[in-house]
């Protein structure tokens, strides 16, 4: 047989076609390549929680080669010194091994750590953009319920990953924990004993949360985040609105190539913040902890961030203890509201939100464009007061160390936290509904009148009046009417946001590109008021 | 929307083989395919321009900067001092120096492909139609009474006996899935009557059980002074360790003063004969969440649980003053035995550690 000359350039393409004949992608790749995305920064807010989980994922794989999940007692021979010839778990052992005699393994578990940390903050800000825009409403309630699950998933995630070094702060974690279940009526003896197989702490616990946390709440979470992302490319983002945007379509760019390109470089800059974070911010060093002790504990003991809320609301809980005098008696303990009720009714209320909305509003329509906070006071002050119900939780799960660092009496601290989570959430919901109603009146204002031009003129008789350039092209209707429509989406309020200063002379020492001519001299005002206009600025006559 | 989707309908496709036709229309054309008009495509720079050439060049500096950023990572990695030394050894810079380069490596490589994707390749905006107004009630009614033919097929309204034994059959599968499953996990929680005895317990033969230190030495009253305290567990094997974490105890010397008074409120609540001189011993396991309660305030005699802050007052049979904590810690019956040692009188008579629901 003849031998043909191999062509390098069309191998490409003819491996395309052997593709295509076998699997039929070239129209749904098309369509793929092709699909428009929105263009918005508050989009890249939930990107964030997902390049934390890849990174979670890759970091904590590492991790698992060498943590020993075991609570089998063990006597400390590794090379942190201090200490050495302590009587530790397996597992408090290899987490120090994996610290100190695992080469990189620090900076590894240091950004898993951070990693964890930035996934539920970008969680909570995503959710709150969705939330503020309305981004929620139909079609899209199932998304935000798996997003409201996915940060109790994620809640779990943390809660057991940090339980797993066994360290004298994780093993305080735990003992609460099992408290926490104990609290739970008639069932939380037998719930605590089977998950902690006997008497807390147990000798099984850290196999148990071990495989929890390297298998079944991952495999949840990659289940959810999959479901949450197909969802999004099937209903397509929600947008802002704007020129051309309407309901039934989606303004942006197409996927390939400068979105898709955009999206992996801040996949790095995440990866790399968090690589950053990782190497130069120390967290969580267990070696200074020591092995978990149940008579031990220091003050300052403070669970990861998104745990604090629920430590918070435990600070502030009344000792009220309802005992049931039947028989022997019964009792429900005052930890039993703040540490499971109340995350109950959390869960209940956030994911059931879209449909009250709706319900409330009767509203049954599909909803693609965005709202401005502003627009929206009652659902906006309704978030608010969410915020401040949990910042206040969140504070008080730091109260001793305010109290520490402010030389403020603890208790005082705690009656301020249980007065504060009362009167602060109306307070949060009176104020944002007020300043919404504001910003919405001062954009109709502008609409109506114009931007204000910091030029003031004296006028013939001696008063003074501010220039105000209006936003639309009024002169040139037969009644000189120029009142907009407000059409839900930013009203320039600065003359620069009109154009009114030249374009930005590009380059960092000297202009790399000559200069467009710039339009106005400085001194000379770039806008000029018309005679016959020039008490717009006290917005009495248009004529 | 409509007229524009009418209009798109009405469009003449483009014929991708005929001559003169560019790439850009081709790729216009794929996208007209899928309901998308690109309205503005404009490129950023100008081939060959000044602009063009600098951008280019900060895209490659970036990435010749992760070159040489990931270098030092391994240079570091494979050179770097890396093993723990007491003291302020290289070693300290280790994982920061890691930390940076990775960083700086993976920030500058992301910065250059952010560079290269905002500032380099052309703007643009396309316009997809969603489709979603326009529900198809055909293609519902169709696949609706597709659905609703394979259920008569069945037959299950005709054959009602079938799905009723169906359910029967599935029903007990359900049950012996979780029943591994729940019946590996069960535990009682009273076996051997743990949630109510500590290690104090006394041994079958009556013996009862020293109060010791954390090395294991037992403890006698001149070891603590007047207003001090110490933790102290039972002297049995593994007593120090967390297989009785609901034992350790808090034992307070108190000053005499303090001592009558708490003494007095021993007696109110039949105690009387619980503390030992000036001596008392109260669980240390917080009523509240299970914390050690360990911050003992000498001068209020009250001790403070750094979990959630619940306060005892020692001198009022450990009573909660303020706080989440809503039972008194129970305290320890001590005295000393013939060698001059404190032992426990017998186990606690309350129930220790965090509250339950059958707690009596």
């Amino acid at each position: 047989m003849k031998r043909r000359k191999f062509d390098l350039a069309a191998t490409p393409g003819k491996a395309a076609v052997g593709v295509d004949d076998r699997f039929q992608v070239a129209t749904p790749l098309r369509r793929l390549l092709n699909k428009v995305f929105p263009d918005h920064w508050s989009f890249l807010l939930g990107e964030i929680a997902l390049f934390s989980f890849v990174v979670l994922l890759l970091t904590g794989v590492f991790l698992t080669f060498f943590f020993e999940p075991a609570m089998t007692e063990v006597v400390y021979d590794g090379s942190y010194a201090p200490l050495q010839g302590t009587p530790m778990s397996a597992a408090y052992a290899s987490s120090l091994d994996l610290s100190f005699d695992v080469r990189g393994g620090l900076v590894m578990r240091q950004m898993h750590h951070w990693a964890a940390l930035l996934f539920m903050a970008a969680i909570v800000v995503h959710m709150l953009r969705v939330f503020f825009t309305g981004a929620f409403r139909k079609p899209r309630e199932t998304n935000w319920i798996i997003g409201s699950l996915l940060f109790w998933v994620g809640f779990l995630a943390g809660f057991t990953g940090y339980s797993l070094p066994d360290d004298g702060l994780s093993g305080t974690g735990l003992r609460i924990a099992s408290a926490i279940m104990l609290s739970i009526p008639v069932i939380g003896s037998w719930l605590t004993s089977s998950i902690f197989g006997g008497e807390f702490p147990g000798t099984i616990i850290i196999s148990r949360f071990f495989i929890a946390h390297v298998l079944l709440i991952p495999g949840l979470l990659v289940a959810l985040i999959s479901v949450h992302l197909g969802l999004v490319f099937k209903q397509k983002h929600t947008q802002w609105p704007g020129p051309g945007r309407t309901n039934g379509n989606v303004v942006g760019e197409r996927m390939f190539p400068r979105y898709a390109l955009k999206q992996g470089g801040f996949f790095m800059v995440v990866f790399g913040v968090i690589a950053l974070m990782g190497g130069l911010f120390q967290i969580n060093p267990i070696w200074l902890f020591g092995p978990y002790e149940a008579w031990v504990v220091s003050a300052a003991s403070q669970p990861d961030w998104y745990v604090m809320f629920l430590d918070g609301s435990t600070r502030l809980m009344p000792a009220w203890e309802i005992n049931i005098p039947i028989g022997d008696g019964y009792v429900i303990p005052p930890l039993f509201w703040p540490t499971v009720v109340l995350p109950g009714i959390l869960v209940g209320l956030s994911t059931m939100y879209p449909f009250l909305e709706a319900r409330h509003l009767k509203d049954r329509k599909s909803h693609n464009l965005l709202q401005r906070p502003r627009d929206v006071p009652a659902r906006t002050a309704v978030g608010a007061m969410a915020v401040a119900f949990y910042v206040v939780l969140t504070l008080s799960g730091a109260n001793d160390v305010i109290a520490d660092k402010f030389q403020i009496s603890l208790n005082a601290m705690t009656w301020a936290g249980r007065i504060g989570l009362l009167v602060a959430p109306p307070l949060a919901y009176y104020v944002t509904y007020r300043l919404c109603l504001g910003l919405q009146q001062h954009d109709r204002e502008v609409l109506a009148h114009g931007v204000e031009t910091g030029i003031i003129r004296r006028l013939p008789d001696g008063r003074f009046v501010e220039v105000h350039q209006p936003l639309s092209a009024a002169d040139g209707h037969a009644d000189g009417h120029g009142e907009l429509e407000y059409a839900g989406w930013v009203v320039p309020k600065k003359m620069n946001r009109l154009g009114a200063l030249g374009p930005a002379v590009r380059g960092f020492f000297y202009p790399i590109e000559k200069p467009v001519e710039a339009p106005v001299s400085p001194g000379h005002p770039p806008v000029e008021a018309r005679p016959e206009r020039e008490e717009i600025g006290s917005g009495e006559s248009r004529r | 929307m409509s007229t524009e989707h009418q209009a798109q309908q009405a469009r003449e496709p483009l014929d991708i083989n005929a001559p003169g036709v560019t790439r850009f229309d081709i790729v216009r054309e794929g996208a007209r395919r899928d309901d998308i008009e690109i309205v503005h495509y404009e490129p950023q720079v100008q081939p060959g321009t000044k602009a063009e050439r600098r951008l280019t060049r900060v895209v490659a500096g970036m990435f010749l900067i992760t070159g040489l950023a990931a270098t030092a990572f391994l240079a570091i990695y494979i050179w770097w001092p890396w093993q723990y030394e007491p003291g302020r050894g290289g070693d300290k810079f280790y994982t920061p120096l890691l930390g940076l380069t990775l960083g700086v490596a993976l920030l500058a490589v992301g910065f250059g492909i952010l560079t290269w994707g905002k500032k380099l390749l052309p703007k643009e905006v396309s316009i997809q139609d969603r489709h979603e107004g326009a529900v198809d009630e055909d293609s519902r009614t169709v696949t609706g009474q597709t659905m609703l033919y394979m259920a008569d097929e069945l037959g299950v309204k005709r054959r009602p006996l079938l799905g009723i034994s169906l359910l029967a059959g599935l029903a007990p599968v359900g049950a012996v899935v979780a029943a591994p499953l729940v019946g590996g996990l069960i535990s009682q929680p009273h076996k051997n009557n743990q949630m109510f005895t500590t290690g104090f317990a006394a041994a079958e033969g009556g013996e009862r059980v020293r109060l010791v230190r954390e090395d294991g030495r037992p403890v006698r009253p001149a070891d603590i002074s007047s207003g001090g305290q110490l933790t102290v567990f039972p002297g049995i094997e593994h007593g120090v360790s967390n297989q009785h974490a609901d034992s350790p105890t808090l034992l307070i010397h108190l000053r005499d003063s303090d001592a009558q008074e708490s003494r007095r409120a021993n007696e109110r609540i039949g105690h009387g004969d619980y503390m030992w001189g000036n001596y008392a011993a109260y669980s240390k396991i917080c009523t509240h969440a299970g914390c050690p309660a360990s911050l003992f305030e000498q001068q209020t005699n009250r001790l403070l649980c750094p979990c959630h802050q619940s306060q005892f007052l020692i001198t009022d049979n450990a009573r909660p003053v303020f706080g989440p904590a809503s039972r008194r810690l129970p305290q320890l019956p001590i005295e000393v035995d013939s060698e001059g040692f404190f032992v426990a009188k017998s186990d606690y008579t309350e129930t220790v550690g965090p509250d339950f629901w059958e707690r009596p």
